[in-house]
């Protein structure tokens, strides 16, 4: 009876933090300002733990290592630069709106109402991923990663020189290394549109519930049939290929589903700068989404979660509001150093990503497959006996 | 035969489970198998032997999908599944160990067993994340089966939710034998099943291979160095070397076959 209650508590513990976490995030707006460099932080770091949770998918589940992962941002951002901007001005005389506000229908151009945009931006993003799946499918380990590299420097390319493509008469395919602005404020049904101007806080609420959507998926796919196929996958190509699993197919269904959650966070992150910029769709971006993976643990939902939310708050909070700023930044000059810690982002993410190879290469948060992966079947232990 | 009226017998030779037709593989100019035709009968239990490098195991990785045959047909229970890909071998009542194990070793044992019915699973992406309760229950069902199936090949109580990297080699091996069962095969192909056993251990496996035969009606493939195994359990023996069948018949004819006897000791000087 006893071991039956333990059971029930223990059950009943799981959900503790996760609900207490989930209800601190949602109250934490009242406590700021609604305009609010804090708020504006969090939302990113927000945006991030999707984009995150999508390419953990994908090089965690499935081990398929995705170092193009920008193109969901681009394309997710792009999906708000042509459907919720004036970029097609001419389009249909007046433009053609689709549920959205009174303002907004009197602007010319595609107007269509947010959620509209995040179903395009998943769509697209889960072709897209199928797509840049095909030609890795014959590939292994590190093979993969120069094709879906590729991928995402042609995406880049392709964007930041679209003003010179044009499209049916002089629709050019982006506005180049200017950015598409400004987009529409997001616009949901039965709420007023949203000025992040004046208030970010239903910007903030709208991404956590995307977040916490995209958290829900994640979960629930682990825990099933897929998500075995993909760890199996992941273990041993072979083995699993003769047990039954189609390797095409649950590759393919890997590479769409993390693609459609890096569109969704795209089209959000898009909505949100209120600008689509090509300039953003770098290869750095993707490195910068894998470097939270491997620092919250690869595999784990929940480490990849506070990876995401540690490195955002370094590259938006701790680089350029602590450290170029204030004593750190006087110090750094008394020494006669002339650069800014935003200049070397890349090298301190470099020595975090190093700092936690050597100390602690399992991530923050390690998922106990990887964890066994690390630690056993090395030969740590006769190292140990010879120190 | 008397029971070949259960089987569908379509065109296969005298209602085999498995035929091959003159099967070749060559990797480049090395002829790994040549033209080897072989015919297994229901519910039988059949070996393959050679000695190393004869080989048996690209013969077994032609019949499940693994490599496509240069040349030759292959016909399971009288469908052509040449060339087909491994999933949809297995999805059709194929199953197999490997000679070294591989399994998937950081899930746990009652999970490798899962995956192993994965293509008697129907769930899809978007039934898997609403969890219906069609998903839902045959996500039960299939955790109930696995635990069923791992406890026939004799693994019980904790050792079920133990990863596969921390059970014993002889539990590896059981897990192997329990993850090929999962998909209900029709045909099990056995790889060296008793490398790295102790005679004991390789009569229960004996034993076990008769009482799968008899209880879930599989017909087993068997490549095997064992030879107390070998003619201990089987009814018809096919011999390779180099690639080329070299003898077949029932373990006394083997026992007997001069080209056996020299192709594994050598010729005798002369």
């Amino acid at each position: 009876m006893t071991a039956l209650r333990g059971l029930r508590k223990a059950r009943w513990a799981k959900y503790v933090l996760p609900v207490t976490a989930v209800v601190a995030a949602a109250l934490l707006p009242f406590f700021r300002p609604p305009l609010d460099g804090f708020l504006d932080d969090c939302i990113l770091a927000l945006i991030f733990v999707a984009m995150a949770l999508g390419l953990n998918l994908i090089v965690g589940f499935a081990g398929l290592l995705d170092l193009g992962y920008v193109a969901f941002y681009a394309f997710g951002a792009t999906a708000v630069g042509w459907w919720a901007s004036n970029h097609f001005g001419g389009f249909n005389g007046d433009g053609l709106h689709i549920g959205v506000s009174s303002f907004t229908e009197s602007q010319p151009g595609i107007h269509v109402n947010f959620l509209l945009l995040l179903i395009g931006a998943i769509l697209i993003c889960a072709l897209a991923g199928a797509i840049i799946g095909l030609p890795t499918l014959r590939l292994r380990g590190d093979y993969i990663a120069i094709v879906t590299l590729a991928f995402g420097e042609i995406v880049g390319r392709f964007m930041q020189n679209g003003d010179e493509v044009t499209v049916f008469n002089d629709y050019a395919l982006s506005n180049g290394r200017e950015s598409i602005a400004p987009v529409d404020q997001i616009d949901l049904p039965f709420l007023d549109q949203f000025d992040s101007a004046l208030n970010l806080r239903p910007y903030y609420w709208t991404m956590l519930g995307i977040v916490l959507v995209v958290l829900f998926v994640n979960l629930r796919v682990r825990d099933s049939r897929l998500g075995r196929a993909w760890v199996a996958l992941r273990e041993d190509e072979v083995a699993a290929a003769s047990m039954g699993v189609p390797l095409v197919k649950t590759k393919l269904t890997a590479y769409a589903v993390g693609g459609a959650i890096g569109g969704l966070a795209g089209c959000f992150y898009g909505a949100y700068l209120g600008s689509v910029n090509a300039n953003q769709f770098q290869f750095g971006f993707s490195i910068l989404i894998l470097a939270m993976v491997i620092l919250g643990g690869l595999g784990s939902i929940w480490g990849v979660v506070l990876g995401a939310i540690a490195l955002t708050f370094v590259n938006y909070r701790l680089i350029p509001d602590v450290l170029d700023q204030g004593a750190v930044n006087d110090l750094k000059n008394d020494l006669g150093l002339s650069f800014t810690f935003s200049e070397v982002a890349f090298g301190i993410f470099g020595f975090v990503l190093v700092l936690m190879m050597v100390m602690r290469p399992q991530g923050l948060l390690p998922e106990r497959r990887r964890q066994i992966e690390l630690t056993e079947g090395t030969e740590e232990s006769v190292f140990e006996a010879r120190i | 035969m008397s029971d070949t009226s259960t089987t569908n017998a379509g065109p296969t030779l005298d209602g085999a489970v498995l035929a091959t037709e003159h099967v070749t593989k060559a990797f480049g100019g090395l002829v790994a198998v040549s033209d080897i035709s072989i015919s297994v009968a229901p519910r039988s239990i059949v070996s393959i032997i050679g000695p190393n490098g004869a080989g048996k195991t690209t013969f077994f990785n032609m019949l499940t999908g693994l490599y496509k045959p240069t040349a030759g047909r292959i016909r399971f229970d009288g469908t052509d599944v040449t060339g087909k890909r491994p999933d949809i071998i297995t999805s059709m009542g194929v199953a197999r160990t490997f000679q070294n194990i591989r399994l998937f070793s950081t899930m746990t044992a009652l999970e490798n067993v899962m995956v192993g019915e994965h293509s008697r699973m129907r769930a899809g992406l978007f039934g898997s994340i609403l969890r219906t309760p069609a998903v839902r229950r045959e996500e039960r069902e299939v955790r109930e089966r696995a635990r069923e199936t791992l406890d026939y090949v004799g693994l019980s109580g904790s050792q079920v939710d133990t990863l596969a990297i921390n059970l014993s080699y002889g539990d590896q091996r059981r897990v192997e034998i329990a993850r090929a069962l999962a998909s209900t095969p029709q045909l099990l192909l056995l790889d060296e099943p008793t490398a790295g056993m102790n005679p004991q251990e390789s009569d229960r496996l004996k034993e076990f291979m008769q009482r799968l035969r008899e209880e879930r009606e599989v017909t087993i493939l068997l490549i095997e160095h064992d030879m107390k195994v070998v003619m201990g359990v089987s009814e018809h023996i096919t011999v390779l070397d180099h690639g080329e069948k070299i003898a077949e018949g029932d373990p006394q004819d083997i026992r007997n076959n001069e080209r056996v006897i020299e192709a594994y000791l050598g010729k005798q000087a002369e």
